[in-house]
């Protein structure tokens, strides 16, 4: 295993065309061993582009991406062995068992018979799969492929596990669950790189998160330190329309994010704001959320819907 | 990139244990159909012929139908359960998260497809057999066509399916393809006793005619020349085509 503190993933200028499209966008990336890392994005972002060109599936148009030190447009297999990918789809053979699924794959991995069994045996548990090893994929639910698609990328012990999408579609309860897993995983040394555009999923679960527009990295740190970089450090959440907005904040610098008829503004304190809103709308006073900013805020200013007003 | 044979066979692997689900279902109609077309067309249409080169009209058949058995078994894995596997159920993408390359899962499949096709065609041959067609043991010189005409097909539907961009390009193979290659490539009548001149070459292509010219003369002991000449034509042939397979399947599983 790499050290921790040295890269796992180093690319450096990495561009991917497709014809005249561009899906990534001279892309310098650092993933640290031992850490896990979000690259976020909206869909269409470039984020499976990226993904593909770490694993060694795509290459790179220009660029050049190492990891655990080796070139993996020269080495692509010896880069496979010691990551595993799990897939935004589920591919499984729906009329095998979850067990005969990690078989298969551990076949792919060329594992030998004893480490195969013992293996599969492992991630039954790791992933809680026991109760429904022997029943085929096809009758499972949602959670339970889930959780089979990821031990089975986990089934040859890599150094590096990365995730596009992970919790996509599942329950509040599986997710808690896979996140937990995660951390475990990160605890025992191994590197995570995960996709998602659930911002409460990076924001809990990563130690750094790369924000990805159109094939662009936007900017990149620790979710914390990037919140408290880029934004004030409350929310205030309220309906109003452009016009209320006007009258409401005229002359104030503070920072605003409208989608539709909802608007956000944030400060460092919202108090004053919270108490010009309800003189303003006297008796019947609309509902007021106030929440500390978090990643979504972070999210949404850097990819969709412009900031106004502020730095 | 280079064919890895363990990584290869991890793809046959991965095939075989889900036939190996299904098997018990799937043979039985493999010892059926032959019985089938050789009532049918070897003994009841055969009881009008006299014979045909040189023997009885069902002893004529049954080679011919050994290799178009051999042919349906290749053909059915590489072209539906190829594109399937190619499209909807983005197998291959998962393949290559794990060190197997292009080039590892074309092999395995075309080595899972010769298996079905020995499955297929050895299944016809123990029927025929069975009914006193196949003179032994002259007749187990016959075996080897049996992969042959398996690498023929899965050569020539594997290169079809990668590069079939919807799933009814599919029954345009079998219908204007391969239904036509199983009435006309000698396995129910000489074909080039019934033409002259330029056409004798054009039949000459047909990919079944060689298979099931290279069985028949096994059967009848006649093995010469145009038999290696069948021989070399289904090597030469399915090379060629893998050799494109190989730059399809690289293009669409790392574009």
């Amino acid at each position: 295993m790499q050290p921790p503190g040295e890269s796992v993933i180093r690319a450096r200028g990495v561009t991917k065309r497709f014809g005249a499209r561009v899906a990534v966008r001279d892309l310098d990336l650092d993933v640290p061993a031992g850490v896990c890392f979000g690259l976020l994005g909206p869909n269409g972002a470039g984020k499976t582009t990226a993904l593909r060109m770490i694993y060694g599936v795509t290459r790179p148009t220009a660029g050049s991406i190492e990891v655990f030190g080796i070139d993996v447009a020269r080495d692509p297999r010896a880069v496979r062995a010691r990551l595993g990918v799990t897939l935004q789809e589920n591919v499984q053979i729906e009329a095998l068992s979850p067990r005969d699924n990690l078989r298969i794959f551990a076949r792919h991995h060329l594992l030998p018979r004893s480490r195969r069994e013992a293996r599969v045996e492992e991630l039954l548990d790791f992933l809680e799969l026991r109760s429904h090893a022997d029943v085929p994929v096809v009758a499972l639910s949602g959670g339970y492929r889930r959780r089979l698609a990821i031990a089975m990328s986990l089934i040859h012990d890599p150094e590096l596990l990365v995730l596009d999408e992970p919790t996509t579609g599942l329950d509040p309860a599986v997710r808690l669950a896979l996140w937990a897993r995660v951390r475990e995983l990160r605890g025992r040394g191994r590197s995570v790189l995960l996709t998602t555009h659930y911002m409460d999923e990076a924001e809990r679960l990563c130690d750094r998160v790369l924000i990805l527009c159109e094939g662009r990295a936007i900017c990149e740190g620790a979710p914390r330190a990037l919140i408290a970089e880029r934004l004030a450090r409350e929310a205030l959440e309220i309906d109003a329309t452009p016009e209320e907005e006007a009258r409401l904040l005229a002359g104030e610098p503070w920072q605003r994010l409208r989608s539709g008829g909802r608007l956000v503004v944030y400060a460092d304190s919202v108090g004053p704001l919270v108490a010009r809103l309800r003189a303003q709308d006297g008796g019947d006073g609309r509902p007021v959320i106030v929440r500390p900013a978090n990643l979504e805020d972070l999210f949404l200013a850097a990819t969709g819907t412009s900031l106004e007003g502020g730095a | 990139m280079s064919i890895s044979l363990p990584h290869a066979l991890s793809v046959w692997w991965r095939n075989a244990s889900m036939y190996r689900r299904t098997w018990k279902a799937n043979i039985l109609p493999n010892f059926f159909e032959p019985v089938f077309y050789l009532a049918a067309i070897g003994v009841g249409v055969g009881a009008y012929i006299q014979q045909m080169g040189g023997t009885s009209y069902a002893r004529f058949l049954a080679p011919g139908l050994i290799c178009v058995a051999a042919m349906n078994g290749a053909s059915f894995e590489v072209t539906y359960n190829v594109f399937v596997r190619l499209t909807w159920e983005k197998t291959y993408d998962a393949m290559l998260t794990a060190p197997i390359e292009p080039d590892d899962v074309l092999f395995g499949e075309v080595l899972w497809a010769l298996t079905r096709s020995g499955i297929y065609g050895g299944a016809f041959f123990l029927v025929v057999a069975a009914f006193g067609y196949a003179p032994l043991p002259r007749a187990l010189l016959a075996l080897p066509a049996i992969p042959l005409a398996g690498l023929l097909f899965a050569a020539l539907g594997i290169a079809f399916s990668l590069r079939a961009t919807k799933i009814d390009f599919l029954s345009f193979y079998f219908t204007l393809f391969l239904t036509p290659l199983f009435l006309f490539s000698d396995v129910f009548f000489p074909i080039q006793e019934r033409l002259s001149g330029p056409w004798l070459v054009v039949a000459e292509v047909l990919p079944l005619l060689h298979p099931v010219r290279a069985a028949r003369a096994t059967f009848n002991g006649t093995l010469g020349w145009q038999t290696l000449w069948d021989v070399v034509y289904v090597l030469v042939v399915s090379a060629a085509l893998l050799a494109l397979a190989r730059r399809t399947i690289r293009r669409r599983l790392t574009a």
